[in-house]
């Protein structure tokens, strides 16, 4: 088995990505794409500021910016091309026979691996996952568009700001999100697909029920197990016949909506793959948090949140359920706080799981204080996306599956959109939206990235107020994030969410599931002490590991009315017999079943042989059979017992017989003879 | 090893689904049901044949439920809180979530009819807290042996078909099943698995029926005149299931007509299952299933709440009424109101279950009904028989067998001689050993069992290296198939032997082992000994006697190292037109069959040379082969093909000179 981690993981929105090799399959493990590097570009420019951002001497005007801090022009005006997984480009993708998906977030790069030509691999992913996947992708597909048309077509496939002299000349935090940390990123950036390749992307896609088996080429059988990060996010196992993989990704004990954590249909897996690289995203956060501060956030609530982490190693398992809805509570309380001073929040978060939970919690707070504000949800995909998490139980946490069997709804939002406390929105400009408006209100909407969709036209319209509020989400780099809005009197929330396992977790973990191997990213080895030292690989990014086969032999299964039917051949100490009937693959289980024809009526006849013959033995067999003649002529008798030498047959017709000490050879004219005479020699030789 | 099916309801009979399964060591109920035309003991199953003591947990590993009809669930909350069963129980979520209503509705109306009803409400409460839901084709662990999983089965809303495995023994238990898709569901689906044992329902063993749209055009055409001639269509069926697909189909004619006739459901019970519809709308159709986001389709505009009041307002009106089968409760109330006037109309189920008054209304047309001593009831309204139902019909059954393809194949939910007939069908044209057991009967069949051995690695790429043996089909299968001249099939028989390389060793106290012949005598620490044939062979050969100069040289001359090369390449082409099978390898100086080698022979006492035969002429050329066991008869085959051929050298001659 082979592993090469292609991408670590970065935070919920750029899971890992890795390729694996088994049983003589390529394994691709999610497809993500790096949407954080959109900060690199300018959001749609509002028309009076076009003309100057289009300048000719901005060249100039850049260089002479270079040891200035960073501001809205050094962004790149333009339309903006999205990053992929770096490696993934250096593989041939039609020698790809599986991918795997595990998340809506590992899917998003997957159109550019569907569209190339001679892609042919299965690909598997969740039932949910794949609808809250597509309805992702054609909401970055349809808020792209307003690049597109402000842009307008491209004129050549190669866009001015990925030429060198360009490049050169950014500021060194531009350069890092443009070439990466080593520099070697370029080759990464890709114009974005069209709604074309998503929806063909689809059609390619094999969906799934959480603990349903696929059996991949009769081989290896795949199964899905709920991770909790999200609705329809995943863990997988995959089970060849001379290994059984558990493949872990960002994963949840405790789930406020979607599925738990099925950690127990991991177990029984002799090598783990552990990419759940939560807790070093959450401990780099805390970095950048000391370093951040931003003079125009009021507010910074960031500190408190990772604090909490250190606070939670001593809680319980469930607990850190609870802990997400206190932060769910806080940001509700300040949101309130926020609309009872006039201003508006803006929300542009972009997990589910965390808009379906402020929205409850929201409603509630809103209705116990009677603050009359409305919530508006602007979203090209809102409307489905909300219909479609009310009729999915079956992949939702207990809590809320208990509501199906009470007969109320999952969530409560469809009552809300009901009654008009909440209404949803395809788009800012939506004439519905432009009656309804009213301020102070309460606004989700993407995205996440500041640079897309309708929270851009919302944040102009509120950067300068300071009774608004934006909450973020931790892990976006506001200060380039915030930088098209400068100069800000809005409050800014940052707000970290758990959206992976925290580190106590691991070791127990693992000792539940009790692999023989696991391998585990090396940036996370230093931080777990526990681990015993000969039963894990570490992985690091683009390093391919060999991980040697612990069996050298396949289970195989030979079915009882066939075994019964062998021709048995008793040695010293052992019983022996070959092999027959048909050997079948399925379900990743070798089986010999009887064949569709009985074995044919041509005699059974031995074909190795063994042991060592003795002319005079040999004779009188033939003897027996009517078969007589003398032996003329022994070689090296006085030394050798075997009594290598010729036979002379005489009767019915004449053959020779040259025995010798590594072989006999049987010379006859005559087809029954010489059949007759190897009867004779099974009898004195050993054979199967 | 044997599968043990007992079968305590639906026997040659339709009600009260129960059958106990016994595989392997683990032993599952399916389906829990109470018999509806009962109201004794003998409506629920004779759990004392599980365990005489009583103690079913231990009795039994789970219990599974194929969907929430009575028939099928009815007596599980009287298993659970009356007799104490408190093992894990399976169902689907849609049936987790409707079953409690359906038990509810009978509950009550049970207490109408003044009888012991057995189960409380609590009892239904506590009940379903013990059941487990399954989505489809999740497979569910449910012990280290015990593996289920649930296949869509149509029928109603989360009715499932159940795959269990324990060790190498597999079945499958349909519960009800629809092979065709109906208003609002799929068709059944499953995959194709490899079963010891089928158990499936047989309620049509032997109809056969047409497409359901001219079907269903009779009904709504039969509701139509009857309300438009101011009559009251009464439609008596369950809570769930029935009641939303023919709501379904009515709002939609309603719309297209633009009727304005109230259509009533009798309890806020179904309006409120309409509401688990919207949730569970994955499980319908996939038509319905598209509409989700902007129209669900179980939001009915027309539909409206029945109060008792209403019974006799004028006016024409649709009542849906519980429960089905005018088994009792309020749907009796009102069939003996409105049954005797002759505008009125009911319509009654494809099915009614022997001792409900449905059942009396369609064996023959009565005029009167007799309710018990005392009451009477004259029967002059119009009776509709719904002709579409949510079951298959016998060529679904028959594609279903076909398609699973069990070694066994058990018919229950049934009537005896129509499963008769089925399993006749199975029997014959399947060659499926089929039994239709009674209730309280138990079958055993024997199931696979597998012997495992551990293959080196050695014998598993051998066999994953194709090795085919290609050969025209014998002389001998054409004379058979010579009769039937048109089909006769110009044969290529591929064959692959490679299974018989590998040789299975058992040693006492070891796991069986199944290693490559190469590695055998290594493993034995023995030396090979070769057996070999050999045979040189003289052949004959043929010149023109023009060229038979003095001068001739010797055939001994000519065979010069270029000449055996000709020679070898005539022979060659030669087998190549007369062999079928074997590959032929011209390799210059020698030719080669699978391990059959010749290579022409110069010397003059060649060893393997038998003197008899030797004929001192000149105008032979010696062939010497050799060959080893395994190809024994295509060597004598290539030697007899040699040995009635003449090697034209006559042609070679002329070159040389």
């Amino acid at each position: 088995m082979k592993f090469t981690c292609l991408r670590k993981g970065g935070g919920f929105h750029f899971p890992a990505c890795h390729m694996l090799n088994v049983s003589g399959f390529r394994i691709l493990l999610d497809c993500p794409l790096d949407l954080s590097s959109l900060a690199f570009f300018s959001p749609v420019p509002v028309a009076h500021e076009a003309h100057k951002s289009l300048d000719t001497d901005s060249v100039i005007r850049k260089k002479q910016k270079m040891e200035k801090a960073l501001d809205a022009n050094d962004l790149v005006h333009a339309e903006p091309w999205y990053k992929t997984v770096k490696s993934l480009h250096l593989w041939d993708a039609s020698f790809i026979d599986v991918v795997l998906i595990s998340s809506p977030m590992g899917m998003l790069g997957l159109p550019y691996l569907t569209r190339t030509k001679d892609f042919s691999a299965k690909i598997y992913v969740t039932e949910a996952t794949a609808r809250i996947g597509q309805l992702l992708m054609e909401d970055l597909v349809s808020m792209h568009m307003e690049f597109r048309q402000f842009y307008g077509p491209e004129d050549s496939c190669f866009p001015q700001w990925l030429r060198w002299e360009e490049l050169e000349v950014l500021q060194s935090e531009m350069k890092k999100i443009a070439l990466g940390k080593d520099c070697e990123e370029l080759g990464a950036w890709m114009p974005l697909y069209s709604a074309d390749d998503v929806k063909d992307c689809m059609r390619k896609v094999q969906t799934l029920k959480y603990a349903e088996e696929a059996c991949y080429n009769g081989t290896l059988i795949i199964k899905a197990f709920s991770s909790g990060l999200e609705i329809g996010t995943c863990n997988w196992t995959i089970n060849g016949p001379k290994r059984n993989i558990a493949y872990i990704t960002n994963s949840i004990f405790v789930s406020t909506h979607a599925a738990d954590f099925d950690f127990v249909g991991l177990r029984g897996n002799d090598l783990i793959i552990y990419s759940d690289f939560f807790s070093l995203g959450a401990a780099e956060n805390m970095e950048n948090d000391n370093t951040y501060f931003d003079p125009v956030a009021s507010l910074n609530f960031s500190d408190d949140v990772n604090n909490l982490e250190e606070m939670s190693a001593s809680l319980l398992k469930d607990d850190e359920s609870t802990e997400e809805m206190e932060k769910l509570a806080f940001i509700c309380t300040c949101a309130l706080d926020s609309v009872r001073g006039g201003g508006s929040v803006l929300i542009p978060i972009d997990r589910l799981g965390i808009i379906l939970g402020l929205l409850e919690q929201m409603s509630v707070l809103l209705e116990s204080s009677s603050a009359k504000v409305p919530m508006y949800i602007i979203s090209s995909v809102a409307e489905e996306l909300l219909a479609f998490t009310n009729i999915i139980p079956e992949w939702l946490c207990k809590q809320r599956q208990e509501k199906l069997f009470s007969g109320e709804p999952l969530f409560e939002h469809a009552k809300l959109i009901k009654e008009r406390n909440i209404h949803v929105f395809p788009a800012v400009h939506s004439p519905e939206l432009l009656t309804n408006w009213q301020e102070p209100c309460i606004i989700f909407s993407p995205h996440w990235s500041l640079r897309l969709g309708p929270v851009v036209h919302l944040l102009r319209h509120w950067c300068s107020d300071p009774n608004s509020l934006l909450v973020l989400e931790s892990g976006v780099d506001a200060d380039i994030a915030l930088l098209p809005f400068k100069p800000m009197a809005m409050k800014v929330l940052q707000c970290s969410f758990l959206s992976g396992m925290r580190l106590q977790k691991v070791q127990p973990l693992l000792k539940t599931l009790q692999p023989k191997l696991v391998l585990f990213p090396k940036d996370l080895r230093c931080k777990i002490q526990i681990l015993e030292a000969n039963t894990i690989f570490l992985y690091s990014e683009n390093e391919t590991l060999r991980i040697p086969s612990s069996k050298n032999s396949t289970e195989i299964e030979i079915a009882t009315d066939l075994a019964s039917k062998f021709h048995w051949k008793t040695l010293k100490q052992e019983t022996i017999t070959r092999l027959e009937g048909e050997l079948f693959m399925d379900y990743g289980k070798h089986r010999l079943l009887s064949g569709s024809h009985p074995a044919d009526s041509k005699q059974q006849r031995p074909l190795v042989h063994w042991g060592s013959p003795d002319s005079k033995g040999l004779l009188t067999e033939l003897s027996k059979i009517g078969i007589n003649g003398t032996i003329k002529q022994v070689r090296d008798d006085t030394e050798s017992e075997s009594a290598a030498g010729v036979v002379e047959i005489h009767e019915p017709k004449k053959a020779v017989i040259h025995v010798g000490e590594t072989g006999t050879v049987i010379i006859s004219a005559d087809e029954n003879l010489a059949s007759h005479i190897v009867t004779a020699i099974d009898i004195v030789l050993d054979g199967i | 090893m044997a599968i043990d099916c007992l079968v305590l309801g639906a026997g040659q009979e339709v009600g009260k689904s129960c059958v106990v399964v016994s595989i392997n060591g683990k032993r599952i109920m399916f389906d829990c049901g109470m018999h509806m035309g009962y109201t004794d003991s003998r409506r629920y199953p004779d759990f004392s044949l599980i365990s005489k003591t009583g103690d079913f947990d231990n009795a039994l590993t789970c219990v599974i439920i194929t969907h929430f009809h009575l028939d099928h669930i009815g007596a599980l909350p009287y298993f659970t809180e009356v007799c104490g069963y408190r093992g894990p129980i399976y169902m689907t979520y849609p049936t987790k979530a409707l079953a409690p209503l359906m038990l509810e509705d009978y509950r009550k109306n049970m207490d109408r009819r003044g009888e012991d009803g057995q189960f409380t409400s609590d009892h239904i409460t506590e009940c379903m807290k013990k059941v487990i839901p399954v989505d489809l084709k999740q497979t569910v662990q449910v012990d280290k042996d015990l593996q289920i999983r649930a296949y869509y089965a149509g029928h109603v809303l989360g009715a499932a078909m159940f795959y269990a495995k324990v060790g190498d023994a597999a079945m499958v238990y349909t519960g009800d099943y629809n092979m065709t898709p109906d208003r609002h569901l799929g068709a059944a689906q499953i995959d194709r698995l490899q079963l010891d044992l089928l158990i499936t329902e047989s309620t049509y063993a032997t109809t056969i029926r047409d497409s359901r749209y001219g079907r269903e055009r009779e009904f709504l055409k039969a509701v139509h005149n009857c309300v438009a001639a101011g009559g009251k269509v009464l439609i008596p069926t369950f809570a769930l299931g029935r009641a939303q697909e023919l709501c379904i189909l009515l709002e939609d004619y309603w719309e297209r007509m633009n009727l304005k006739v109230p259509i009533y459901f009798s309890s806020g019970l179904t309006i409120q299952a309409n509401m688990y519809y919207k949730m569970l709308i994955n499980w319908t159709s996939q038509k319905i299933k598209e509409t989700y986001a902007t129209h669900n389709a179980f939001d009915f505009k027309n539909v409206q709440n029945f109060d008792r009041s209403l019974i006799n307002a004028p006016g024409p009106c649709v009542l849906f009424a519980t429960p089905g089968m005018i088994s009792g409760g309020f749907s009796l109330e009102v069939f003996m109101q409105w049954a005797p006037s002759e505008i009125n109309l009911i319509t009654l189920p494809g099915y009614c279950v022997a001792g409900t008054i449905g059942h009396k209304l369609m064996s023959g047309k009565p005029t009167k009904i007799d309710l018990d001593k005392d009451t009477q009831v004259d029967v002059r309204c119009q009776i509709h028989q719904l002709s579409f139902s949510p079951h298959t019909d016998a060529k679904g059954i028959m594609d279903l067998v076909k398609f699973l393809s069990p070694k066994h194949a058990i018919l229950v939910h049934g009537e005896k001689p129509k499963m008769a007939t089925l399993k006749e069908r199975i029997q014959s044209e399947l060659g499926i050993q089929c039994y239709c057991p009674a209730n309280n009967d138990t079958v055993t069949i024997p199931t696979t069992h597998y012997v495992k051995a551990d293959a080196l690695d050695a014998f598993i790429k051998s066999c994953l290296n194709p090795n085919f043996k290609f050969s025209k089909s014998s002389s001998v299968d054409k004379s058979y198939s010579g009769s039937n001249d048109s089909k006769a099939i110009p044969g290529l028989q591929v064959s692959d032997e490679r299974v018989a390389e590998g040789i299975l060793v058992v040693e006492k106290g070891k796991k069986a082992k199944v290693i490559h012949q190469d590695e055998l005598l290594h493993m034995l620490g023995e030396n090979k000994h070769e057996v070999q044939f050999a045979y040189c062979f003289p052949m004959r050969t043929e010149r023109l006697e023009k060229t038979r100069s003095e001068d001739l040289p010797s055939a001994d001359d000519l065979l010069c190292g270029l000449d055996k090369c000709t020679l070898i390449s005539l022979l060659s082409t030669k087998l190549s037109n007369e062999l079928s099978d074997g590959n032929i390898q011209d390799l210059g100086e020698q030719l080669q069959v699978e391990s059959f080698c010749l290579s022409i022979c110069l010397k003059d006492n060649c060893p393997h040379r038998i003197s008899d035969s030797v004929q001192n002429d000149s105008e032979v050329v010696f062939c010497c082969c050799s060959w080893s066991v395994a190809d024994e008869m295509l060597a004598w085959k290539i030697i007899s093909i040699m040995n009635n051929y003449t090697l034209p050298l006559e042609g070679r001659l002329q070159v040389h000179i």
